[in-house]
């Protein structure tokens, strides 16, 4: 190892939304951070090869797999996981349909399950069950056979959608009355 | 007083009811307790030098440079850990003739396959000790390998194990009527030949153990993803030189195990040899490339197939030559020769046939150590029975559903024992294929089957009628001398409040143990489910019993509660009745609270019991019973295993330019006795299809002439995607068994039992009229163009 490389690197960066800062040997996956140094299990391991998508974490809105990216690459970013995401209650829908439709057995997906998952309800209107299917396939789960799993995705896409709907009709009928209160 | 299970209006009615896992909010919040989230404190890290060799003889090990390695601890070899730790051998005395060798923690003068455990380097972090793996010299001297199955007991195959004489590890014959005759002599012989491929489990947690040895209490304490705590306590014991009661086991959340988890395995106990010489906590995590070489795996098989069949299509016997290569070692303690015995016990299984003969050949070899899994030897023998069912349906121009209505047991005709020798309480085949009939009306699917394939689209519908075996008794384990418990029990235990503690020895790995349990509980005392904590995987808490698998979680576990928790209410219903100066046989527990059995009239509080009982004791009459917590064991013994049954249909699209399968629906109906949660059946039922699938499209271990494996990764070892996969129709039939009140018999393996061989039927009834057909699975597009004659060289 020559002097030039650096082997310890310093970061700062936001996780759940509280800032962190901390050194971590330049060879560190976001993961082992995760779980190992700052104490956050409830993302998983399963293949630390990046196929199986139990470590799928937000990083400035985008999923990543926590197993293939260096912490040293999230200088000033912000990290979301299953822990803060449960707190800010913004898959609160989708994690009680997990629950309702049965859509994990063991757990061990479902955090990375309900990190991908988390796009898709928030995306614009209603995604097929093909979309889904397809959507999903990064994040591999063992016992649920995921047709719970896409039920339960579904069901909150459309919950979401009739809300929006109802929010935007409302707004119409808000606009159409100050139109015509204006007239 | 028994329960009205007919009765959807009686009391606290929640057996049969959909409701929530009470362990599913904490998962979906990320606050499991997996192994590998545990850190206790001076706990240090293993990892393990593992042979890159089929089969090779170990010379020098040199550790020095990995010993001076900073945050490298200790590291040891076999030999030192043999002067710890026992060997073992995964032996039945009931299956006569066994033979495996001696099996140690690691490996001492040879490695046997690619992943065996040689040297463990303990390090303060994993990275450190994987570092100090990575500068062990080990000389090995390569030697010959036996991979290939059929020609292991060939005289010119090296012998792999030379204090055995030869490479059959196990071998068996179950034989009935006259099948030498009966074929010669039948209107109709179809044979085929079969292959399912060497799969493993892919259990989305890696296997991990976390093993401390505490030196002041000389007792060892072991957090294990394991499915069968009480087994591993004796085991770790036993090899140790601990006493059973000084071991205890902690099984928490667990990351999927599906059979993967329930053996032991050298790197484990190797742990727990280390933890104890360090007299500290020693941690090892597998990780995924560990887990492909070194997690068991199964369904090795080759078959080859005959069936004869009358006229009238009526079924006249199974003939039957299966082989399977399990690896060096016969599997520990359960052995590796149950899959190919229950082959021999399972083919033919939902027909009535006289002439039966099935053979199973069990070989070692230089491969990975297989062993039960999932469904152990369902989905081959279904494979076997359903594929030649079809093909003879096909071959005598009779439909498939047809065919099988001819053949399939009468549901009037139990109790009865099969040729094959199975003694069968209550099935329902009949019921249960007229019930898929229904679900996926299949007259119009037939129709429409044809219409597309005037258009040049080849659709095809597989069914597989199966057997699954569930609830073992003492037959499966026991009886051949192996310390895996059949029975299994609970305590129920009351606090002041009312509210209910239960502890099982039943284990959760997702299938919703801590679910049915609270539900039985809750139902058996006359709380509602959410007033009931259960507790599993502890061995210093629970029960002694067997834990969970081959699916005897609710058939044995769910009764043991049933009758702990009646107990417990009897006693409360005691105190109270004295409290009341009423009869205990007048009052009933409704929803927590004392009521007058015939009115429904309140009486009083369960928690008002509670307060008297562990305060106010001094006001009850002097010796009236009141121990509100009572322990309850369960043991089946009228039947060695509860047998259910189920039939699956597979829809799929075969697309004949490439080879590749779409799977467009599923159906399964499924008969697994009384049905507890109907969700968490349906979901289990659902996983098993898809695991199943997998058999049948994916997963195959493959290994080269060397014994080297050529896809030990999740990129190359395939496993299911939600891609893929098709939405799957579930039925049930309920047929309780008798043999307890509670009446629950298992549905963990119904899914995989069959889907294998719908999905085969299914691809072949396509390709059928293009003159092509596959039977050795996975099929793959390249094993399909090949069956249509597109590939050909």
């Amino acid at each position: 190892m020559t002097d030039s490389f650096q082997s310890r690197i310093d970061l700062e960066m936001t996780i759940n939304g509280e800032a962190v800062e901390l050194t971590v040997p330049a060879g560190r996956h976001l993961i082992d951070v995760l779980r190992h140094d700052l104490g956050l299990t409830g993302s998983h391991v399963g293949c630390e090869h990046g196929v199986c998508g139990a470590c799928t974490i937000l990083v400035d809105d985008s999923t990543v797999r926590g197993c293939l990216t260096l912490a040293a690459q999230l200088q000033g970013c912000e990290v979301w996981t299953i822990e803060g995401l449960t707190e800010k209650g913004v898959i609160a829908d989708l994690q009680k349909a997990f629950v309702e439709r049965n859509a994990l057995q063991c757990g061990y997906c479902t955090p990375g399950m309900l990190a991908s998952a988390k796009a898709l309800v928030e995306a614009e209107g209603v995604p097929s069950r093909e979309t889904i299917r397809e959507h999903m396939s990064g994040n591999y789960c063992r016992c649920t056979g995921y047709e719970a799993i896409v039920d339960a995705i579904e069901t909150v896409a459309r919950q979401r959608a009739d809300e929006t709907g109802a929010r935007s009709r409302a707004g119409e009928t808000v606009a159409k009355a100050r139109a015509g209160a204006r007239s | 007083m028994t329960i009205r299970f007919d009765d959807p209006n009686r009391p606290n009615s929640y057996i049969g009811r959909t409701v929530p896992r009470p362990n599913a909010g904490r998962l979906v919040a990320g606050r499991g307790r997996y192994v590998d989230d545990i850190t206790l404190p001076r706990m240090v890290h293993v990892a393990f030098v593992r042979s890159p060799h089929a089969h090779a003889r170990i010379g020098a090990i040199e550790t020095g440079e990995a010993e001076t390695l900073k945050g490298v601890l200790r590291v040891f070899t076999g030999r030192d850990l043999a002067e710890v730790c026992t060997p073992w051998e995964g032996k039945l005395l009931h299956l006569e003739g066994m033979k495996t060798p001696p099996q140690h923690p690691l490996a001492l003068d040879r490695a046997c396959w690619v992943g065996e455990p040689v040297v463990a380097v303990v390090g303060r972090t994993r990275a450190d000790a994987e570092a100090g793996a990575a500068l062990v010299e080990v000389e090995f001297e390569p030697l010959p390998v036996v991979t290939d199955i059929r020609t292991a007991l060939d005289p010119d195959t090296p012998v792999l194990h030379e204090a055995l004489g030869d490479n059959l590890c196990f071998r068996k014959a179950n034989e009935k009527g006259e099948v030498d005759r009966i074929f010669a002599e039948a209107h109709k012989v179809v044979e085929a030949s079969f292959k399912t491929a060497r799969h493993t489990g892919v259990t989305l947690e890696p296997r991990v153990i976390l093993v401390d040895w505490n030196a002041g209490d000389g007792e060892m304490t072991a957090h294990v993803s394991n499915q069968a705590p009480h087994m591993l306590q004796l085991l770790l014991a036993g090899h140790l030189d601990i006493p059973e009661s000084r071991v205890r086991v902690v099984c928490g959340d667990v990351g999927g195990s599906f059979g993967v988890k329930v053996h032991v395995y050298p790197d484990e106990v190797a742990t727990a040899a280390i933890a104890k010489i360090m007299e500290r906590p020693v941690k090892f995590t597998s990780d995924r490339m560990e887990a492909f070489i070194g997690d068991i795996h199964a369904r090795d098989h080759e078959a080859t197939g005959r069936i004869a069949l009358d006229e009238s299509g009526k079924i006249l016997g199974f003939d039957v030559d299966d082989w399977t290569g399990i690896g060096p070692y016969s599997i520990y303690p359960r052995t590796s020769a149950v899959e190919g015995l229950q082959v021999t016990n399972l083919i033919g299984g939902p027909y009535v046939f006289d002439h039966y003969r099935c053979r199973t050949s069990v070989v070692f070899q230089n491969k990975g150590i297989c062993a039960q899994y999932r469904a152990v030897g369902h989905p081959v023998a279904v494979a076997i029975t359903e594929g030649l069912v079809d093909k003879a349906a096909a071959e005598m121009g009779i439909d498939p559903i047809e065919l099988r209505r001819r053949n399939l047991i009468a549901d009037d005709a139990y109790p009865l024992t099969t040729a094959a020798g199975l003694k069968l309480e209550g099935l329902s085949h009949h019921r249960s294929l007229d019930a898929l009939v229904e679900a996926m009306d299949y007259e119009a699917l037939r129709a429409e089957q044809k219409a597309l394939r005037e258009k040049g689209i080849h659709r095809g519908i597989g069914i597989a009628s199966f057997i699954e075996l569930t609830n073992p008794s003492p037959f499966m384990y026991g009886i051949g001398g192996a310390r895996i418990s059949a029975q299994d029990g609970c305590t129920v235990r009351m606090d002041p409040d009312g509210s209910v503690v239960a502890l099982t020895g039943i284990t959760e790995q997702g299938q919703g143990t801590e679910a049915i349990m609270a539900q039985i509980v809750a139902e058996a005392v006359g709380v509602s489910p959410q007033m009931v904590r259960i507790v599993t995987g502890d061995t210093r808490v629970t029960p002694f019993g067997g834990g969970t698998w081959a699916s005897r979680g609710a058939g044995i576990g769910g009764e043991a509660a049933l009758q702990a928790g009646r107990a417990v209410r009897g006693q409360a219903l005691e105190v109270a009745a004295s409290m009341l100066q009423a009869k205990a046989g007048d009052l009933d527990i409704r929803d927590g609270i004392v009521v007058d059995a015939a009115t429904g009239e309140e009486r009083m509080a369960l928690s008002e019991v509670g307060r008297v009982v562990y305060f106010r004791g001094d006001t009850l009459p002097k010796g009236l019973p009141r121990e509100l917590m009572q322990t309850r064991h369960f043991i089946t013994s009228n039947y060695p295993y509860a047998f259910t049954n189920g039939v699956q249909a597979s829809y799929v699209e075969v697309d004949v330019e490439t080879g590749f399968v779409k799977l467009l629906k599923h159906w399964c109906v499924e008969d697994c006795g009384r049905i507890i949660n109907p969700l968490l059946v349906d979901e289990q039922i659902r996983g098993g299809i898809v695991q199943g699938i997998g058999a049948a499209l994916f997963e195959e271990i493959c290994y080269d002439g060397e014994g080297q494996i050529l896809n030990g990764t999740m990129a190359d070892y395939l496993v299911p995607m939600s891609g893929e996969m098709p939405d799957m129709i579930i039925r049930h039939v309920e047929t309780p068994t008798e043999e307890s009140e509670l009446g629950a018999k298992g549905a963990g393996e119904a899914g995989t039992a069959g889907a294998p061989a719908a999905v085969m039927n299914a691809i072949n009834d396509a390709i059928r009229p293009l003159g092509g057909s596959v039977t050795h699975m996975p099929f793959t597009p390249e094993r399909i163009l090949r069956a249509l004659g597109t590939i050909t060289d």
